[in-house]
């Protein structure tokens, strides 16, 4: 049988190994559509808005490590995909991202739900393709794929005008397969890098041999590079403390005796201080953003920079470095590592102790009222740090990452680059997707939660059991804390004086709701919601004006950090 | 030898000839703030391939970050970072000088010691054809200014490094520089 377009699209997809899609039909993309029947293997998850696609896929891609796959027609469809995949984009994670588009013949006419989708993308994919000829799909799918995930993952756009998923071409079922597998990806321009340069990684081991205050700072490229143990072997074997940045959180233990948190604007004092009184910072597959630098100028004087990334234009961009070293994490330290020697640094660990105790970022206010980062307390608690926790961008978003306990790689989905709220429904979705056998927390705020909410009816209707921790304060609470701090307490645009009944909201979705207003209902009703077989909503009604601290605010340095203002009063819960 | 004054560099890369990664490449300039002087493309010695020049605005930093970021997009595939000292580049220039009688002569002697040709001529206006470095155009401008220039279209320079480059000390320099982006970007 000859295929056509559509066919080819879903032929690839299978021997990519894709197995879920998320999408939302229109007419551009109606002929794939009505080719899914043919592929029952291929599991389409018809989300409610398009953005939700493209997050869930995002969601997906950072916990299963394969691509995450969303689709959506042509005009808003496309245009709606966006902010997922600028998302994505930021964070560097592998998505394919494939699009209708309207019928060759009329592209360039301002047809109806035409877009020039590929102009818009541009600037938030790793790369994208605009299709002209049908028998060219398995050669671009398989380029796709090969740039989504490798070298710097990110996302790649494919858009397919009717008419090209209409073609029938010269492929046949029969031997699609020995075809798809014959075909080279030949992409002069793109060869990344994996093997470190062998005398820059003699010049670095150069560096920690002569450091005594060394930190390895540890980005999200561990967890796309799966180089875990080789960081806790170079951690261990020169007793060098790590701290991560907000994306590289769990790709080094939280409990291991060496993990010293993460720094920046709502990062662990004594992350931040000991970074600045480091004499080495070893940067391994990150990028120093701007809310770990600050000031740029005042960042980290006192240290040289091994900066360690697979993307060459990372390296000096914010931070100069002092030994540049191109690769892949896992390849460059398996270089590394034997190379570097026994030490101990029991000084320098000793001084990062004092500053952990000097600077208790991460104790809880002894109070009767409900605070949000004892709830985390609670959920990490309840679930022994064993869940996947996903979170919207804000306060909540912070309190997740300070106060969850996490070990194990991959349990911290969160949008960090493009700070995208909103990402705490369909996100959770795709993580649930990916890890069917995992509990999933989605930990939300009140604000970002109604901005994708309508994905509850897809969780429902798709039995995907994501547990919500709304921490509801009837605010932006991240901007209302910005306007107390900086604008006098001018709470412009900032509360919800009027939220929706969110346990109600749940019941009508089909989905188990509770309210929670008092500490001692936080540990049961977590319980309840994990003991529901399907999702379930907690409406936790939280102290509407805490703040997050530590703050560092933005554009300056460690001299200006705010700490919690009553350290005296502050125990550990 | 890192210099933060604002200084011309010439860039070259070589990308495929298809369509869009003109709009990629400009695309790429705008969204991260670099300027652009003059920019020239054109078929290279493949058939497949384009090669474009680049004379970019900016201190060391600015023309590492630019040319990282070129390399960085998958339709370009090689990036060269020509130091001014090294390199041969020329432009053409088209001018319109509005003159009648009076002043032919005048323009015909000064465009005959730039090595321009005339290639019409009208009732009120000469035109001009040059080509030369971008100093050697723009001081023929400023002398044809003087007697009347209705217009000018100039298309960038395009710029190829000399075949042999041995000698100089700066030229030793400059060759250091680009050995430092190639640490960082292809090892």
């Amino acid at each position: 049988m000859k295929l056509n377009g559509s066919q080819l699209i879903c032929e690839s997809l299978l021997l990519e190994g894709v197995e879920s899609i998320f999408g939302l039909p229109g007419g551009a993309i109606l002929p794939l559509y009505q080719t899914l029947p043919e592929y029952p293997s291929l599991k389409h998850i018809l989300v409610r808005h398009e953005q939700g696609a493209s997050h869930a896929a995002d969601g997906f891609a950072r916990v299963s490590g394969k691509p995450g796959v969303a689709w959506a027609t042509s005009g808003p469809g496309a245009t709606n995909l966006v902010t997922g995949i600028a998302t994505a984009q930021m964070d560097s994670v592998p998505i394919v991202v494939i699009t209708g588009q309207v019928p060759r013949a009329a592209i360039g006419s301002d047809a109806f739900q035409e877009t020039d989708t590929t102009g818009i993308t541009l600037p938030v994919t790793k790369h994208n393709y605009l299709v002209m000829d049908a028998s060219e799909i398995p050669q671009i799918i398989k380029e796709a794929f090969h740039i989504a995930s490798t070298g710097r993952p990110g996302p790649v756009l494919i858009d397919v005008p009717k008419d090209v998923q209409t073609e029938e071409t010269e492929f046949d079922s029969e031997t699609f397969e020995t075809n798809y597998k014959n075909i080279k990806i030949d992409l002069p321009g793109y060869k990344p890098t994996l093997e470190g340069n062998i005398a820059q990684i003699k010049r670095a081991i150069k560096l920690i041999e002569d450091s005594q205050k060394p930190i390895i700072l540890a980005g999200h490229g561990i967890i796309f590079s799966n180089a875990y143990e080789e960081l806790k072997e170079l951690a261990e074997k020169a007793q060098i403390p790590v701290i991560t940045t907000l994306l590289g959180i769990s790709s080094f233990p939280e409990t291991h005796v060496l993990s010293a948190g993460w720094p920046g604007m709502h990062g662990m004092a004594y992350s931040s201080i000991a970074i600045e009184q480091a004499d080495l910072l070893i940067a391994l597959g990150m990028r120093f953003d701007d809310r770990i630098t600050g000031k740029p100028s005042t960042f980290a004087t006192k240290s040289k920079k091994i900066h360690v990334d697979i993307d060459p234009s990372e390296i000096s961009k914010n931070v100069k470095a002092d030994v540049p070293i191109v690769g892949d994490i896992k390849h460059v330290l398996q270089k590394l590592n034997p190379l570097v020697k026994s030490k101990s640094h029991a000084k320098w660990l000793k001084e990062i102790e004092d500053l952990k105790v000097k600077h208790p970022s991460l104790k809880i206010r002894n109070t009767e009222k409900l605070l949000p980062q004892y709830i985390i307390k609670c959920l990490d608690e309840v679930t022994k740090g064993d869940a996947i926790i996903v979170t919207g961008v804000g306060q909540h978003q912070m309190w997740a990452a300070q106060h969850y306990t996490y070990t194990e790689p991959k349990t911290l989905v969160t949008s960090g680059g493009s700070g995208a709220m909103g990402y705490e429904v369909p996100g959770a979705m795709g993580a649930q997707v990916a890890r069917p056998d995992k509990t999933v927390w989605s930990i939300a705020g009140d604000g970002g939660f109604q901005m994708t909410m309508a994905e509850l009816a897809t969780l429902v209707e798709n039995k995907i059991p994501v547990k919500f921790a709304i921490l509801n304060n009837n605010f932006l609470g991240m901007v209302r804390q910005w306007q107390e701090f900086f604008f006098n307490k001018d709470y412009v645009a900032t509360e919800y004086s009027r939220n929706p009944d969110f346990v109600k909201l749940a019941e009508a979705f089909g989905m188990l709701g509770l309210k929670v207003t008092e500490k001692k209902q936080v540990k049961s009703a977590i319980q309840k919601a994990m003991d529901y077989d399907g999702p379930a909503l907690i409406d936790f009604v939280v102290e509407e004006e805490e703040n997050v601290y530590p703050m560092i605010p933005a554009g300056q340095s460690v001299e200006n950090l705010i700490e919690e203002p009553n350290p005296e009063k502050a125990v550990s819960s | 030898m890192i210099s933060n004054t604002l200084s011309k560099h010439t860039i070259t890369a070589l990308v495929q000839d298809k369509p869009g990664v003109l709009n990629r490449i400009s695309s790429m300039f705008r969204r991260r703030g670099f300027n652009i002087s003059s920019l020239a493309v054109g078929q290279s010695e493949s058939e497949t391939l384009s090669r474009m020049t680049f004379v970019v605005d900016g201190d060391d930093k600015v023309v590492e970050q630019v040319t990282k970021h070129l390399h960085k997009l998958i339709d370009v595939i090689k990036v060269v970072d020509i130091s001014e000292e090294n390199v041969i580049s020329r432009e053409l220039a088209l001018i319109k000088v509005k003159t009648g009688a009076e002043h032919r002569d005048q323009v015909m002697q000064i465009s005959s010691m730039f090595r321009a040709n005339i290639i019409d001529v009208s009732k009120d206006f000469l035109l001009v054809e040059a080509t030369g470095d971008e100093n050697k155009i723009n001081s023929l401008i400023n002398l044809l200014r003087d007697i009347g220039i209705s217009e000018v279209m100039r298309t960038g320079s395009v710029a190829m490094n000399r075949a042999s480059n041995k000698g100089s000390k700066k030229i030793k320099q400059s060759r250091a520089s680009t050995r430092k982006w190639d640490e960082a970007a292809s090892v």
